[in-house]
C-alpha cells in the first residue's frame, strides 16, 4: 500500500491512508486523550477531547474523526489545544455528580485520569448535577446517570458490536440522556445483561452492581481463562480480591474469539463458583446414606468394587461417562483410565450435539 | 451427530470454518440454531454481518427466535423435517441450474446418487411435507446459491433428531453443492453447545475412538496406543450414554464412573435413567454439587470447577484455548485430572503427572491434530487444530484444495418422518432446548443471582392461539403430558412457538423437560429426539404459592 508522510509535533511519520490522525499518533507512541472514542465503532468525534491543532486550518480539529492526508502538519500538544481539552473535562466534571468517595470506578474512571493530566483543582464553572435517581432495579448492573458524560460508547457497543439494539439517547439539550426505549430501567427493558456497557462506560455511570463494594480496582487481580459455558469459548479475565472472583470483565486486548464481549453467562453466571453447597469431601453410601469419608478411603472403595465387577463380570461391565465441561487434559485421563485402567471401551460423554 | 456426519461427508468431524469467518459471508444460512441465546457472542457475528455488511440472512427454524428479526427469508417448517426442507432448497438449486457443477466434478463424489434422489423433492413435495411454502423454497435456494461466500450454522436443531445424522449430511450436501465447503467465510459450521464438547471428542470420550478419532477396532491405531500406554486394549468398540443406560437398566452394566454430567437432567426419559442407575451395583459420581445423580451414587467425590484448575478447552471452532486457575477448590475438592490419576494408581495403573501441561505434552504425542500444541504456544493466543507440529500455525479453514477423506461423499438422504408424530391422544409438538440466561441442566446458572432475576422458573411457551382454545393466560399452569411422564410449569404465551407447538427447556429439575422426551436414537450418532416427541397440554391448577410475575420480565429476552 501506498504510504503517505505527515509531521506531528515536529516529527516525520508515515501512515497509511484512510488511518485517523488519532491512530497515527498512538502507534507513533504520542499520546492524545480521548473518552467517546471505542475502536470498532462509529467514529463520532463527540467529546472532543481529543482535538488538535492542524496547520492551515482555523478551527481544532477532533484527531478521532480526522483522516491523515499528505504533508498534514499535526501539532497535540500546543497551549491552545491544551486549554481546549482542560474546557472539555471541567466541563464534563461541573455538569455531574463526580464524587470519587463512593464510585466504585475510582481508580479505573477516564474521566478521573483526565482531571489528574490536566492538574485541575477545580471546575471553573459550578457544579450542577443533573439530580437523576440512581438505578438499582436489578441484581446485575447499576445506573448512575449523575455519572454519564454522554460519550454515546455504552450506545455503541450495545448497537454495533452486540447488536442487542437497546441503549440509545433520547431528549435533547440538556435533559439528554442514555438509556433503553421509553427511559425504562434495564430490567423493564429488551436488555440481555450481557454488561457490554459495562465495560464501555469511561465513567462510574454503568457499572457492575455484584462487585459494588467488592475491592477496589487496584487491589483485583485478573486471571485470564477461557468461559466455561458454551462453545464460543469467549477469553475473559475473572477479577479476584482475597481469594474471591468478585467479577468478570471482558479484555479487548485478548483477541479472537470475542474481542472483549461476554453473554450474561458468562458475565454474571459465576455466582456458583463460590457457593456453599459446594461438595467439599468425598461421600460414601452407607446404610442407605451419604456420609462424610476420607480421600483414601473413598479411592479404596471404588478400586475394590471396581475391580471385583471386572474380576467376575469382565471389564465391559464397567462403563465410565465423561463431560464436555472438563478439559482435554481431562477428558483424555479419563478415557485413558476407562480403556487402559478398567479394560473396556464403553467410554462416551453427554454432548447433546 | 456432527462428528459422525460431517466425518461421512468430509472425513473431519467438526466446524470447517472459524468463527471470525461468519461475519464476513455474504449469504449465512442459520438452521436448528438459536445462535443469539445459545451462542450469544456467535449471534452477535452474524448480527453484525446483517447489519453493518450487508449479509444476507436465511433463518429455518420452527420457532420465531430472535434471529428471525434479522432475516431475509425466514423458512418454519414443521419440527423435524429439516431434512424434506433441504432436499428441496437442493431440489431447487439444481432445476434451476445454480449448483457448482465444476467443484462437484473436481472435489467431490457419489452426486449421480443424490440428484435422483432430489428429484421427487419439489418445493411442491416439500411444501406438503413441511408446510413451507414452495416459493420460499425457492426463494431460499436461489438466495444460498448466489452468495459467493454462503455459510452454513447449525446447532441442535439439526442434530437431535432421530435423523440427526441425515440432517447434518445434508447440510453437507448443501454446501458441498455449491462449491462452499474449503472456502474462507463459507462451510457448514456446528455451533457446539458446552465449552468443550469438542475437546472431549477430540480427546477419544467417544465409546469407538481413541484421541483425534483414531478407531479402537482399527489394529494398527491401537497397536500405536497400546505402545504409548503399555497395556492391551479392547478392540471392540464401547457403548454410547444411551447404550449404557439401557444395558445397566438390563442388568449387563454393573458399574458407572460419572465425571462431571448430570444424567438426571440431561437424559432423555428420566424414569428409565433413574431406574436404570438404581439397579447398579456401583455408581461413582465426581461433580460439584450432589446433583440429582450423585444422590443415588456410592461415591461421590468432590471436584474442582474449570477456576480452580489449569487445562485447556477446545471451542467450537477447533481452537485450543487455556483455562488457568484463578481461586482454590473448596475444602478437599480437587481437579478431575487428578482424582483420575490418583484413582487409577490405586487400580494398578500408574499414571503420574505433575501438572495438565505435563498431559499435554502427552496429547501432543498420540494425537496427530494436536501435534503442534503445547502450553507455551498458546500463552497469549489459542491454536486452531489440525496443528501438525511446533511451527504448523494452526488451520483456519478446513479442506480447503482436498477433503480431509480426499472426495468430499455426497450422501443420497430421503426424509423420515420423526419417531413420534401427535396423533389425536397427544396432538402437540414438544421441542425442547436452552435459554439465553441459563445453561445445559442448570446446576451452575440456577446458583447465579442475575440469570435466576431474569429466568427464574422453568416455562413452557405456547402459541396464542392454542391457549386461546385451552383457555390459558400467560403466567397460568400447564400440565404437559407425553407418553413417558408428565411435568406442570407456567406458560408463557408467546408467538416464538408456532401454532401446535410447545417448547419447553431443560435447566430446571422441577419441570425436567426430559420426563418427557422420547429416547428414540439416531442409529449413527445415537442422539436422542430430543427436539420433537408428542405430547398433550392441559390447563393445570396453579398452587397460589407458586405464582409470581416472572413472565412479564422475560419477555423482553426476546
Ligand atoms: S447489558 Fe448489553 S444489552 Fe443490556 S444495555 Fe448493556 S450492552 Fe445493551
Ligand atoms: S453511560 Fe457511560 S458510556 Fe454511556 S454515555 Fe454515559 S458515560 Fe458514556
Ligand atoms: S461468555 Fe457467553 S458466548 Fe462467551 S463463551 Fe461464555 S457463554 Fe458462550
Amino acid at each position: 500500500m501506498n504510504k503517505i508522510s505527515l509531521t506531528i509535533n515536529g516529527k516525520k511519520i508515515e501512515a497509511v491512508p484512510g488511518q485517523t490522525v488519532l491512530e497515527v499518533a498512538r502507534e507513533n507512541g504520542i499520546d492524545i486523550p480521548t473518552l467517546c472514542y471505542y475502536p470498532g465503532t462509529k467514529l463520532v468525534g463527540a467529546c472532543r477531547v481529543c482535538v488538535v491543532e492542524i496547520e492551515g486550518q482555523r478551527c481544532l480539529a477532533a484527531s478521532c474523526a480526522m483522516p491523515v492526508s499528505p504533508g498534514m502538519v499535526v501539532r497535540t500538544d500546543t497551549p491552545r489545544v491544551v486549554e481546549a481539552q482542560k474546557m472539555v473535562v471541567e466541563l464534563l466534571w461541573a455538569s455531574g455528580d463526580h464524587n470519587c468517595l463512593v464510585c466504585e470506578a475510582n481508580g479505573n474512571c477516564e474521566l478521573q485520569d483526565l482531571v489528574y493530566r490536566f492538574k485541575i483543582e477545580k471546575p471553573r464553572f459550578p457544579i450542577e448535577p443533573p439530580g437523576y435517581p440512581v438505578e438499582r432495579s436489578n441484581t446485575m448492573i447499576q445506573r448512575d446517570l449523575n455519572k454519564c458524560i454522554l460519550c454515546g460508547r455504552c450506545i455503541r457497543v450495545c448497537n454495533e458490536i452486540q447488536v442487542n439494539e437497546v441503549l440509545d439517547f433520547s431528549e435533547r439539550g440538556s435533559r439528554m440522556k442514555v438509556g433503553p426505549a421509553f427511559d425504562a430501567d434495564y430490567i423493564d427493558s429488551n436488555c440481555v445483561f450481557c454488561g457490554a456497557c459495562v465495560d464501555a462506560c469511561p465513567t462510574g455511570a454503568i457499572v457492575n452492581r455484584q462487585s459494588r463494594f467488592e475491592g477496589r480496582p487496584w487491589e483485583l487481580k485478573k486471571v485470564r481463562t477461557t468461559c466455561g459455558y458454551c462453545g464460543v469459548g469467549c477469553q475473559m479475565d475473572l477479577n479476584l480480591h482475597e481469594g474471591r472472583i468478585v467479577k468478570v470483565t471482558g479484555s479487548r486486548d485478548h483477541g479472537t474469539p470475542n474481542y472483549g464481549s461476554l453473554c450474561v453467562k458468562g458475565r454474571f453466571g459465576m455466582d456458583f463458583i463460590h457457593h456453599p453447597s459446594r461438595l467439599k469431601k468425598p461421600l460414601i453410601r452407607e446404610g442407605g446414606e451419604l456420609r462424610e469419608a476420607s480421600w483414601d478411603e473413598a479411592y479404596s472403595y471404588i478400586a475394590d468394587r471396581m475391580s471385583a465387577i471386572k474380576a467376575k463380570h469382565g471389564p465391559d461391565s464397567l462403563a465410565g461417562l465423561s463431560s464436555a465441561r472438563c478439559t482435554n487434559e481431562e477428558n483424555y485421563l479419563f478415557q485413558k483410565f476407562i480403556r487402559a485402567a478398567v479394560g473396556t471401551n464403553n467410554v462416551d460423554h453427554c454432548a447433546r450435539l | 451427530m456432527t462428528v459422525a456426519g460431517l466425518a461421512a461427508s468430509f472425513g473431519s468431524g467438526a466446524m470447517t470454518n472459524s468463527l471470525d469467518e461468519i461475519e464476513f459471508a455474504d449469504v449465512i444460512l442459520a438452521i436448528g440454531t438459536n445462535t443469539t441465546e445459545n451462542h450469544p457472542i456467535a449471534g452477535s457475528k452474524v448480527k453484525r454481518a446483517v447489519r453493518q455488511l450487508g449479509a444476507k440472512l436465511i433463518v429455518i427454524d420452527p420457532r420465531d427466535i430472535a434471529l428471525t428479526r434479522y432475516a431475509e427469508l425466514w423458512l418454519r417448517p414443521k419440527p423435524g423435517t429439516n431434512v424434506a426442507v433441504i432436499n428441496g432448497i437442493m431440489n431447487g438449486i439444481v432445476s434451476e441450474g445454480l449448483h457448482n457443477r465444476e467443484y462437484i466434478e473436481k472435489r467431490t463424489e457419489g452426486f449421480a446418487a443424490l440428484e435422483e434422489v432430489l428429484k421427487k423433492y419439489t418445493p411442491e413435495h416439500v411444501e406438503r411435507i413441511s408446510g413451507v411454502p414452495a416459493d420460499d423454497i425457492r426463494k431460499a435456494a436461489r438466495l444460498y446459491a448466489s452468495g459467493k461466500k454462503s455459510s452454513i450454522l447449525y446447532c441442535m436443531g439439526v442434530t437431535q433428531h432421530s435423523t440427526g445424522t441425515d440432517g447434518v449430511k445434508s447440510v453437507a450436501n448443501l454446501s458441498m453443492l455449491c462449491g462452499f465447503v474449503g472456502i474462507e467465510s463459507g462451510g457448514v459450521n456446528p455451533l457446539r453447545g458446552q465449552s468443550n464438547v469438542q475437546g472431549a471428542c477430540d480427546m477419544g470420550a467417544l465409546p469407538a475412538t481413541f484421541p483425534s478419532y483414531q478407531q479402537v477396532a482399527n489394529d494398527e491405531m491401537r497397536a500405536r496406543f497400546e505402545k504409548a500406554w503399555g497395556v492391551s486394549l479392547s478392540g471392540k468398540p464401547g457403548l454410547t450414554v444411551v447404550e449404557i443406560m439401557n444395558a445397566a437398566h438390563e442388568g449387563r452394566i454393573k458399574g458407572v464412573y460419572v465425571m462431571g454430567e448430570n444424567l438426571m437432567l440431561s437424559d432423555p426419559d428420566l424414569h428409565h435413567v433413574e431406574e436404570s442407575l438404581k439397579k447398579l451395583e456401583l455408581l461413582v459420581v465426581q461433580d460439584l454439587f450432589l446433583s440429582d445423580t450423585a444422590k443415588l451414587a456410592h461415591v461421590v467425590l468432590p471436584a474442582a470447577n474449570f477456576a480452580e484448575k489449569d487445562g485447556t478447552f477446545t471451542n467450537t471452532e477447533r481452537r485450543v484455548q487455556r483455562v488457568r486457575k484463578a481461586v482454590e477448590p473448596p475444602g478437599e475438592a480437587k481437579p478431575d485430572w487428578l482424582i483420575v490419576s490418583e484413582l487409577s494408581a490405586r487400580m494398578g495403573y500408574g499414571m503420574k503427572y505433575g501438572s495438565p501441561r505435563e498431559i499435554m505434552d502427552e496429547i501432543a504425542r498420540v494425537t496427530p491434530s494436536y501435534a503442534g500444541i503445547n502450553y507455551r504456544r498458546i500463552e497469549r493466543r489459542g491454536l486452531q487444530w489440525p496443528c501438525l507440529n511446533a511451527e504448523h500455525p494452526g488451520t483456519k479453514f478446513l479442506h480447503r484444495d482436498r477433503f480431509t477423506r480426499g472426495l468430499g461423499l455426497f450422501a443420497a438422504i430421503e426424509y423420515k418422518p420423526s419417531a413420534e408424530l401427535p396423533d389425536g391422544d397427544y396432538p402437540f409438538y414438544l421441542t425442547t432446548g436452552r435459554v439465553l440466561y441459563h445453561y445445559h441442566t442448570g446446576t451452575m446458572t440456577r446458583l447465579s443471582r442475575g440469570p435466576m432475576e431474569r429466568y427464574p422458573e422453568s416455562l413452557v411457551e405456547i402459541n396464542p392461539e392454542d391457549a386461546w382454545n385451552l383457555k390459558l393466560e400467560d403466567g397460568e399452569f400447564v400440565m404437559v403430558t407425553s407418553r413417558r411422564g408428565s411435568v406442570k410449569a407456567k406458560a408463557w404465551v408467546t408467538n416464538r412457538s408456532p401454532k401446535g407447538t410447545v417448547f419447553m427447556n431443560f435447566h430446571f429439575p422441577e419441570a425436567a423437560a426430559n420426563l418427557l422426551t422420547n429416547p428414540a436414537l439416531d442409529p449413527i450418532g445415537k442422539i436422542p429426539e430430543y427436539k420433537v416427541c408428542a405430547v398433550k397440554v392441559e390447563k393445570a391448577a396453579a398452587d397460589i404459592l407458586e405464582r409470581t410475575e416472572a413472565p412479564a420480565k422475560v419477555q423482553a429476552a426476546k
